[in-house]
């Protein structure tokens, strides 16, 4: 076994990269920690962030306008979420099925409308990036600092997490206690969508574009980190954090030896070694994936 | 059916909105998938892998398990299939053929189980896992196919043997013509007898479909949970890894990365729309034939992607409408005890 070049891996260059790595990763895992606190299994997280950088790239292109094109990402994401919900929520249809559709749905539309919009079945016209809004820093790290510590604190610390756990731990009692378990379920998945929205923003900017299934997979990674991370915000930061880690570990040293694959397969071997209860318990909410069925 | 109707006119909609005439793609759909024999031949290719799918999410839900693998079982047997095929080049068709069958079976199973005994043993979700599943399992076969069993600028196999390939039906008929419609269908056919016999007619599939109606009535009659469990999901991963040899074995003769086009999951919606059913399974995955198939013959009026969009609308609804049929059958019976 070689020796790991380690003044390399401590480079702030090798660092930024995996900070930009993780940002895709994050965003939607706590979103994931909102959706399924509150009982929703959101599957359509990859979907999710699909059409958010497809759109933040159509809004973008259009307007000129960054932040615009971010307003536009974050709303198709909030949108599908809802379509999620009334499925779910209000319909009480399987959880995984609903999801699992609506990521082919945004397979199929973003590509629809790529070829419709820009004449093309693969890519999106060129579009402007975060560097025209002339930060010394970048916004996207700030942000999601500052969403992690909301997200925390709103989970533990608030009325409305409280009510959102309760939403998802045991439904009947909050019932009983005069909470519309049902609503507070909406917000948790509509929070979701808009956080993955956010996600996908983020990849279009980093491409300048959007292309065809850019997504990659990410928002199941997002779900994997979510559960490694035991639905916590920050242990499925810190999770998205490892995995971020070992992408920009393969990209930086391609010669290490370690097939890119095998770095592909980990997060998806990891949750399976957490769900089966190797590395401490891995408890979800006790209701998660289960319809609310109100009791007249 | 309401939903495959209500589906197609939300596609009119998309379809009306890109200035298309919607009546028209859809005469054009189905005049040249269901209009000739090739049309036809490309639709059954299409359903073939499907049927199987399909097949796999429907066995594994009779036993109150939920297979979201059967995109990465497919993948895993495909290879096996592919391996054998191109391993065993010397050996004569009689023996090559049933080998890679069998080795394709055996590759789902397998890799199903990984979830069937961590299901069994340690209790954990097969949802979660089997979906990981499919990210390691299109991870591994990209592993194999690139670093182990490379062929320079190409990103399949090597080929198989020809003892190894299921003749095409427009070669050995001489009907459907220039369509890839091949043997395998024959074999998804035969899965689907042996589904419903197994689960309709033995004992086994009575424990099974038990065991899926009432997990409890199944511990209580002394019925072995663990050991149904885990030989369902292998099953069901058998079922679905035999779908590699549509496209192995009976059209390109060697296994490309990305081949499965995401016939795992629709799997999911034809085994939903089917309810389970064997014989509904093949009319199902028929009708996402068409649909495959169908969009690649409008795609100069109109993008192929309406098909996807459509596939999805389709198993929104499905899946909504039960919650309105539940509701007036609660309403209706309600009603009754009322009167009664």
């Amino acid at each position: 076994m070689q020796e790991l070049p380690m003044d390399e891996i401590l480079d702030i260059a090798f660092l930024l990269q995996t900070l930009r790595i993780t940002i895709p990763y994050l965003l939607p895992s706590v979103g994931a920690v909102f959706s399924e606190k509150g009982g929703v299994i959101n599957i359509a997280l990859e979907g999710i962030l699909l059409a958010g950088a497809f759109c933040t790239a159509v809004g973008t292109f259009y307007t000129g306008n960054v932040l615009l094109g971010i307003v536009c990402g974050v709303s198709a994401g909030v949108l599908i979420a809802y379509i999620h919900s009334i499925i779910t929520i209000t319909f009480k249809a399987n959880q995984i099925v609903s999801g699992i559709a609506l990521n082919i749905f945004a397979l199929g539309i973003t590509k629809f409308f790529c070829k419709i919009l820009f004449n093309s079945s693969s890519n999106s016209a060129r579009i402007e990036g975060l560097e025209t809004l002339n930060l010394p820093f970048n916004p996207f790290l700030l942000l999601c600092i500052i969403i992690l510590a909301i997200s925390y604190i709103t989970i533990y610390r608030t009325k409305f997490g409280l009510r959102l756990r309760a939403a998802g731990e045991n439904p009947e009692a909050a019932d009983s206690l005069g909470i519309n378990v049902n609503r507070i379920r909406y917000a948790g998945v509509l929070i979701s969508g808009a956080l993955a929205g956010l996600g996908g923003a983020w990849l279009a900017f980093e491409q300048h574009s959007f292309t065809d299934g850019m997504s990659a997979g990410r928002g199941y990674i997002a779900l994997a980190a979510m559960i490694i991370g035991k639905w916590n915000p920050l242990g499925a930061a810190a999770a998205c954090l490892l995995f971020g880690f070992a992408e920009s570990f393969t990209l930086q040293f391609q010669n290490s030896g370690i097939p890119t694959q095998f770095i592909q397969m980990l997060p998806y071997v990891l949750t399976i070694i957490v769900l089966a209860g190797f590395i401490g318990k891995a408890n979800p909410p006790a209701a998660d994936g289960i319809p609310f069925e109100k009791k007249d | 059916m309401i939903s495959v109707i209500t589906s197609l006119l939300i596609g009119a909609i998309f379809i009306a909105a890109i200035g298309q005439n919607p009546l028209e793609v859809y005469l054009q759909l189905f005049s040249q998938t269901l209009g000739n024999t090739y049309g036809i031949g490309q639709v059954l290719f299409k359903a073939t892998p499907l049927i199987l799918t399909g097949l796999s999410v429907a066995i594994a839900f009779k036993a109150g398990l939920f297979n979201i693998g059967a995109e990465g079982q497919l993948n895993i047997g495909a290879f096996a299939s592919a391996w054998v095929g191109f391993t065993f080049v010397t050996m004569p068709w009689y023996i090559l053929i049933p080998l890679s069958i069998l080795a394709g079976f055996i590759g789902g199973a397998l890799w199903a189980s990984i979830a069937g005994v961590l299901k069994a043993k340690f209790g954990s979700h097969e949802v979660i896992n089997t979906i990981m599943l499919n990210f390691i399992a299109l991870a591994l076969v990209s592993y194999l196919v690139n670093n182990i069993y490379p062929v320079p600028a190409t990103i399949h196999t090597p080929e198989i043997s020809p003892n190894a390939w299921l003749q095409r039906f427009d070669v050995l008929t001489g009907i459907f013509k220039g369509s890839p419609f091949n043997l395998s269908f024959l074999i998804a056919l035969a899965a689907c007898l042996l589904m419903y016999y197994l689960l309709w007619k033995t004992p086994l599939g009575y424990q099974i479909n038990t065991l899926g109606l009432n997990k409890g009535a199944a511990e209580y009659s002394k019925m072995n949970v663990k050991k149904l469990i885990m030989l369902s999901m292998a099953l069901a991963g058998g079922f679905a890894g035999l779908g590699g040899l549509n496209f192995v074995n009976g059209y390109k003769h060697y296994l490309e990365l990305g081949f499965s086009e995401n016939a795992g999951y629709i799997g999911i919606a034809v085994a939903l729309i089917a309810r389970n059913n064997p014989w509904g399974i093949i009319i199902a995955a028929i009708f996402f034939g068409i649909l495959e198939y169908g969009g690649l013959t409008i795609n100069t009026l109109v993008p192929k992607e309406i098909i996807t969009i459509l596939q999805a609308i389709v198993i929104l609804i499905m899946i909504s409408i039960n919650h309105f049929i539940a509701q007036s059958r609660y309403k209706k019976f309600n009603a009754g005890t009322a009167n009664g």
